[in-house]
């Protein structure tokens, strides 16, 4: 708990993740609430706006140190844009850091990224808490590699 | 006691001008049982406050709406949105709603179209043919309209930054059917302030945008008179999470800054403000959003009469199209979305909707599919011709709490526009963020209320059923944007580059100086340039805008 006795002695990870909007989908309104919910939770967020390319957002997240990325898309071009994010952080040897998605995403959809590489996907009507726990969950697994390294 | 003297006057001014030029759609407007219902009711006494703020139905403040006989001359135009994959795929569904009794119709366009890409961009790749149709030229209009004939029909076009573009395709295109463009009849959405708060698919910044947006308004005047010019939208501000007052407040504050920039120009209000028409959204809380269309319609007419000075009543009238509310559909129990439409539906009739898209149940999970389009088509049918809410004009007026909250919402929104005025108008309040700021937390609040079951959501925190069944989705073939690129190539061979550059570069003169843009863009048009092309030479003179929030 932030602010406990425990806490004092040990300084904490604070958890960094970005929020990204891989192509040409304008709507945010998804992201942005999850940013705040993120931030809410103690999290620090990166939010990088509205059209960015695969290429853009592995750069960002290696040069903000991030943990996770949480990518959104809600035009249908999740199958190759999420997938294309993954590829770049790999190419550049972040491959650790996690990706989960969301947005408009079919079910058949849904395995076929999960078998590409991201982590979680949440679709329409899930529980900011189930998301805000999914993203602690991967920060506490990136960190923990970080850590046996 | 006789018939007010007031009654009478409009009957034989307003209604009988509209009667004498189309009749009403029956002799006799009756119940089952053959009593006859009024064609608008009105008080036993009606007062001033009467008369100023809610009076009749195609007069001046237009609270009761924009015309003296409403639904009962002419339904609202049923006009659904769609478009996806290729031309001739959109085509095959236009000619399906067509048949299904669809009055008019609304072009979705992909997001590189939307964006000014061609479809071998590589900002691109994977959009093609995603939430609409692509558009790379003339040449993919032709097969979009292929058998459809453009004085026939009305059609909506939501497409925003290269709207000049686009129109100046339709235009060719009818050229090419041999309809002159005083007979098109549509809309284009054209409404590039919304896309820097809610939509997104801006292009240049909002100078040389609201030029081009001013060059259309001028344009139509002379050559398009039937077209309305921009469709200035509430809808994605209250999709991106605004409340009903933040909607028609900021809707509101950007039609004005559009007029201004016209009049600046040297265009007067009454040339073009007849064609403007607006866009709202119809969310579930019905009797809110009955109010918010009288209010809006009323501080509308009350602006261009005293601040702009308009003195035709047709610059002073608000007319809009209305769209469901996507964002309250759900992903869990779909069904359950038919009955939110239904009830989105009513309030926009309710409140005087002029055209009306009603979405489909499913697309929470995707684009929709054949049946659940149709259904939703249906839902409208029900209303027309069923449930009665088009026999008679207005009839939630005196209701005391609708007249309330009419009078509320006008309060509150003539205020948070003077909050944006405060701010230095819309383009610096966009710039700080105020605006987007504002929508945001209305987006955040609202979530959190759902999370924390305050706010109940059927079939989503509440009355939850463990269904699995998920029902099919439309699902666009990825072999879709390949064959987009490959009959963009074949296009590019066969043109005569010579000719299209020498017009891209007029354009470019046109573009740096101050003449109008339409012409030189309908002459590259004709010469097969593709939307790219044109619009990487705007880019090149005006940049692009960028923003980070």
């Amino acid at each position: 708990m932030p602010g406990s006795g425990e806490n004092m002695t040990v300084k904490k990870i604070k958890n960094r993740v970005l929020i990204a909007k891989p192509g040409l989908d304008g709507h945010d309104r998804g992201a942005k609430i999850i940013a705040r919910a993120l931030r809410d939770s103690e999290f620090e967020v990166i939010y990088t706006g509205i059209r960015q390319t695969p290429e853009e957002i592995a750069s960002t997240a290696i040069q903000e140190d991030v943990a996770a990325i949480g990518l959104s898309s809600l035009s249908g071009a999740h199958l190759r844009l999420f997938p294309a994010v993954v590829a770049e952080l790999k190419q550049r040897g972040a491959g650790d850091i996690m990706v989960l998605g969301g947005g408009i995403i079919p079910d058949d959809d849904i395995v076929a990224l999960k078998e590409a590489g991201i982590d979680a996907i949440f679709t329409p009507g899930a529980p900011l808490a189930e998301i805000i726990e999914a993203f602690k969950e991967a920060c506490d697994k990136f960190y923990g590699r970080k850590q046996t390294e | 006691m006789g018939k007010d003297k007031r009654i009478t006057e409009w009957e034989e001014k307003e209604l009988a001008k509209s009667l004498a030029r189309s009749p009403e759609r029956k002799e006799k407007f009756s119940n089952h049982g053959n009593e006859e219902i009024p064609r608008v009711s009105f008080p036993g006494n009606m007062d001033d406050k009467y008369l100023s703020d809610i009076g009749f139905p195609g007069r001046y403040p237009f609270t009761r709406g924009v015309q003296p006989t409403m639904y009962r001359g002419r339904l609202w135009t049923m006009r659904q949105y769609a478009g996806f994959s290729n031309a001739a795929e959109t085509n095959n569904r236009f000619r399906y709603l067509l048949d299904q009794g669809t009055t008019g119709l609304s072009i979705a366009f992909d997001l590189p179209t939307q964006i000014g890409y061609d479809s071998d961009d590589p900002m691109s790749a994977g959009e093609v043919g995603k939430v609409g149709v692509a558009i790379d030229s003339l040449y993919d209009m032709e097969v979009l309209f292929k058998g459809i004939p453009l004085d026939k029909i009305s059609t909506s076009m939501t497409i925003n930054a290269p709207a000049a573009v686009l129109l100046a395709m339709y235009i060719a295109l009818g050229e090419k059917q041999g309809v002159s463009s005083d007979k098109l009849q549509g809309t284009i959405q054209n409404d590039i302030l919304k896309e820097y708060v809610a939509r997104g698919t801006y292009i240049f910044p909002p100078k040389p945008s609201l030029r081009i947006i001013t060059d259309i308004f001028q344009y139509c005047s002379r050559n398009l008179p039937s077209f309305n010019t921009i469709s200035i939208s509430g809808y994605h501000i209250r999709e991106a999470g605004s409340t009903a007052v933040e909607e028609v407040a900021f809707t509101l504050a950007n039609a004005c800054t559009y007029v201004q920039a016209a009049i600046d120009a040297g265009l007067t209000v009454d040339s073009f403000a007849k064609r403007l028409a607006f866009f709202f959204n119809a969310s579930s809380n019905i009797l809110e959003e009955v109010a918010k269309f009288r209010a809006a319609r009323r501080l509308w007419a009350k602006i261009m009469k005293n601040r702009f000075n308009a003195k035709e009543p047709s610059s002073q009238m608000m007319r809009f199209h209305t769209q469901t509310a996507g964002n309250t559909l759900t992903a869990q129990q779909v069904d359950n979305n038919i009955a939110r439409v239904t009830i989105q539906a009513l309030a926009a009739v309710l409140g005087g909707t002029q055209s009306l898209h009603t979405n489909s149940k499913d697309e929470a999970l995707g684009l929709p599919t054949e049946d659940s389009v149709r259904t939703a088509l249906r839902t409208q049918q029900v209303i027309a011709f069923e449930s009665g809410a088009a026999d008679t004009i207005d009839p939630l007026a005196g209701s005391y709490f609708i007249e309330d909250m009419t009078d509320k919402i006008e309060r509150d929104v003539s205020l948070l526009m003077e909050e944006v005025e405060k701010n230095g108008g819309v383009i610096a309040a966009i710039e700080k963020g105020f605006i987007q700021g504002r929508i945001e937390t209305s987006a955040y609040e609202y979530q959190k209320e759902i999370e924390k079951r305050e706010r109940v959501i059927v079939g989503l925190n509440r009355f939850q059923s463990g269904e699995s069944i998920k029902p099919p989705v439309l699902k666009i073939d990825p072999e879709v944007e390949d064959n987009q690129v490959k009959s963009l190539r074949q296009l590019k061979a066969k043109r005569e580059n010579k000719k299209i550059n020498e017009a891209l570069s007029v354009l470019k003169d046109a573009a740096s100086g101050s003449a109008n843009l339409m012409e030189p863009i309908l002459a590259v048009v004709r010469e097969y340039a593709t939307l790219g092309e044109i619009c990487n030479v705007l880019r090149e003179v005006f940049g692009e805008y960028r923003y980070r929030g």
